[in-house]
């Protein structure tokens, strides 16, 4: 297990490469960097004295290479607003994201599995129909509309809930619920299909003829198999809830690398948009590996190869 | 003599007790699959009757309801199409099973009344090991600690005869041959020694000397554990090898039941007579070697026309074969006791009082 966490490990170097190569170009897509990071009304000497400074009168492969060096060792130069090193901002607004990242997913398991598998067992009913309604609503309906809504219903009418901020848990919840609420709902139509689909299965039938209880067969037997898929599917929306996290946390003032990442490129703070694009690569690429280990413990047909 | 079923069932009916020697009776159960194309009998008025240390086989061609007839039987019916709408389980020292709670009905699964399945490969759960499986079986019954449970269950391993079960009892399935898993699931259906064992087809999926392993081990341990089998097959070859006695099942009825000696040296239904001609090396005097099928196919269950189901295909089919269904019922002049056919050739009265047990 250990050599296979190394190997998956060593082949997520090329991926790393890759992300710090576009990393690099974002800065150089739209231009010469130079009218990004200087104000409009900069001089032409102040315009050579940062290219000479900056290295940007250097050949582009030598930019990236320097680049490159500087990126691994997560140096990607100064904040022009904050002027600190933009790798530390990123770091010190990751616990804030990490957070609510967790709350998040705490909340879209504990009641997207449940209603997903009580839809599948109760199939045609009117549990089924209802979860099914809600489900496509969730699907539908954008997060920042949902955050914007939940802050006009809980924290102005009803004064439930603080509007936004990161203290104590109050402020945690409208931001987790709305960003929770279209992956409940993806959640929940991903776990009614593949427990439809397993619960068809001839072991389940098996574990029927034992004599195990109604309840157990369909949360041990049948979940612990439809699980498998549903966690696929749930790696594969980390990007999805990256992008969302990004809105939620402006929505809710969270003081995570999301609502960071707006303010950068607002205000044209071009060290930490690269930082921020670059950790959320790392923990996307991150993110899939601990998917992959995970869906390896749980199925034991798949070996650590 | 004991004559469980055919004609006499009726009057057995009234009295919920079995015969001393009955295990199991299955009194006149129909259960029907409602599909989006109608409703399927699957299962259409079948009764018969288990002793104890006794193997039946009921034999027939696919599609018949052999396993929907085991099925319901446990209360295992697919759902939510399949319901047991008329008839009588009786197990002894249970009662009528049909009647039973859900709840009571589990408790009897795989402690009085357990199965094993045709397809080995997919029967046990790939995410549990193997042992682990075993001795859920064990403590779903019986209220002993987990440890006790794992030496029984490692102990099931070695009766079936896998090799190193201590270290077996750690595998998964995918780890095991399509054999072993059929072991593993008879470990599991006699964890608790049951009173009666179904195997539905237990041996189809699995090549020729396998086949022979299992088969053995069935008749083995059946003989170990003093459990009942009612073994389901298509395959008279191995109703041959295994079987007392035989019920031979055609498009959701019995349509004919005797020892499995006189089956085979007097078969008297013209399916029975057709089934037997097409093995190859048939035991039947009539083959004469030659390999012959039974034309035609077997009707659509959810569009049964009235009169005997086998008319389509007879080659003995007569008028009052397309006007009544014939009762499974003693042959005339019959000498051997328990013997039933359910064809008009065979019976005195003709159409005239039709389908004794045949349900409303
Ligand atoms: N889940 C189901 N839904 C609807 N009809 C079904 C279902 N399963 C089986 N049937 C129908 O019920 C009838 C009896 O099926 P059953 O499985 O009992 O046959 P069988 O005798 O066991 O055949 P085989 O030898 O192929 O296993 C068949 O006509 C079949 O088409
Ligand atoms: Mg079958």
């Amino acid at each position: 297990m250990a050599s296979y966490i190394l190997r998956r490990l060593l082949l997520t170097l090329p991926v790393l490469a890759g992300i710090v190569l576009i990393t690099f170009l974002l800065a150089r897509l739209s231009g010469d960097p130079t009218d990004l990071l200087l104000p409009p009304n900069a001089t032409d000497e102040a315009r050579e004295a940062f290219r000479s400074v900056n290295g940007l009168d250097r050949p582009l492969w030598e930019q990236f290479v320097t680049f490159a060096i500087k990126a691994v060792t997560g140096d990607f130069g100064t904040s022009l607003r904050f002027e600190q090193p933009a790798m530390q901002l990123v770091l010190d607004r990751l616990p804030a994201t990490a957070e609510l990242a967790a709350a998040t997913m705490v909340i879209a398991l504990s009641i997207g599995i449940p209603a997903g598998v009580i839809a599948a067992t109760q199939r045609g009913h009117m549990a089924d129909g209802l979860i099914r309604a809600i489900m496509l609503l969730g699907q539908a309906v954008p997060s920042f509309f949902l955050g914007v809504l939940g802050i006009i219903v809980f924290a102005t009418w009803l004064r439930w809930l603080p509007t936004g901020g990161r203290g104590d848990w109050s402020q945690l919840v409208l931001p987790a619920t709305t960003l929770a609420f279209n992956l409940v709902a993806l959640i929940a139509r991903v776990t009614r299909s593949c427990m439809l689909d397993v619960l068809k299965q001839d072991y389940v039938r098996t574990a029927r003829a034992k004599g195990v209880w109604e309840s157990r067969v369909i949360w041990l037997h049948a979940l612990r198999n439809a699980f498998i898929p549903v966690l696929t599917v749930i790696g594969l929306q980390v990007g999805l809830l990256l992008g969302g996290v990004v809105v939620t946390e402006t929505i809710f003032s969270w003081p995570g690398v999301g609502r960071l990442a707006i303010q950068a490129i607002y205000a044209r703070d071009f060290p930490v948009v690269q930082a921020v694009v670059f950790v959320f690569a790392v923990i996307f690429v991150l993110v899939n590996l601990v998917v992959d280990l995970l869906y390896a413990l749980l199925d034991p047909r798949i070996g650590y190869r | 003599m004991m004559k469980a079923s055919t004609q006499h069932e009726h009057m057995s009916a009234a009295g919920r007790d079995l015969d001393e020697a009955e295990v199991l009776r299955v009194e006149n159960l129909a259960a029907h699959l409602h599909t989006g194309g109608g409703v399927v009998r699957a299962v259409d008025g079948v009764s018969f009757s288990l002793r104890k240390g006794e193997t039946l086989c009921i034999v027939g061609e696919s599609g018949c309801g052999k396993s929907m007839t085991a099925l319901a039987i446990l209360g295992l019916l697919p759902r939510p199409a399949g319901r047991i709408v008329s008839g009588r389980v009786v197990l002894a020292g249970v009662g009528d099973l049909a009647m039973l709670s859900a709840e009571a009905m589990r408790k009897v699964r795989g402690r009085s009344i357990s199965m094993v399945f045709q397809e080995p490969m997919t029967s046990l759960n790939p995410v549990f090991r193997i042992g682990w499986q075993i001795s859920e079986a064990i403590l779903m019954h019986e209220a002993i600690g987990r440890e006790a449970a794992r030496a029984r269950a490692i102990a099931m391993l070695e009766l079936v005869g896998i090799p190193s079960p201590e270290t077996r009892y750690d595998a998964y399935p995918h780890q095991l041959s399509g054999g072993m898993r059929q072991r593993v699931m008879i470990a599991i259906a006699l964890a608790c020694q049951p009173q009666v064992m179904l195997a539905d087809e237990p041996t189809t999926a699995l090549d020729v000397t396998i086949q022979a392993q299992i088969l053995r081990l069935m008749n083995r341990l059946k003989t170990e554990t003093g459990s009942s089998l009612l073994l389901i097959t298509h395959d008279l070859g191995v109703v041959a090898q295994m079987a007392t006695r035989v019920c031979v099942m055609y498009a959701g009825v019995i349509v004919e039941e005797a020892d499995v000696g006189a089956l085979f040296a007097r078969p008297l239904h013209p399916y029975t007579r057709g089934l037997l001609a097409a093995i190859p090396t048939s035991r039947s005097g009539g083959a004469r070697g030659k390999l012959s099928t039974i034309a035609g196919m077997v009707p659509n269950l959810a569009r049964l026309e009235p009169g005997c189901r086998f008319a389509a295909r007879c080659p003995d089919v007569h008028d009052r074969c397309r006007m009544a269904e014939p009762p499974l019922a003693a042959p005339e002049g019959a000498g051997e006791g328990g013997r039933g056919v359910r064809c008009w050739l065979h019976l005195s009265a003709g159409p005239v009082a039709p389908a004794l047990e045949a349900a409303p």
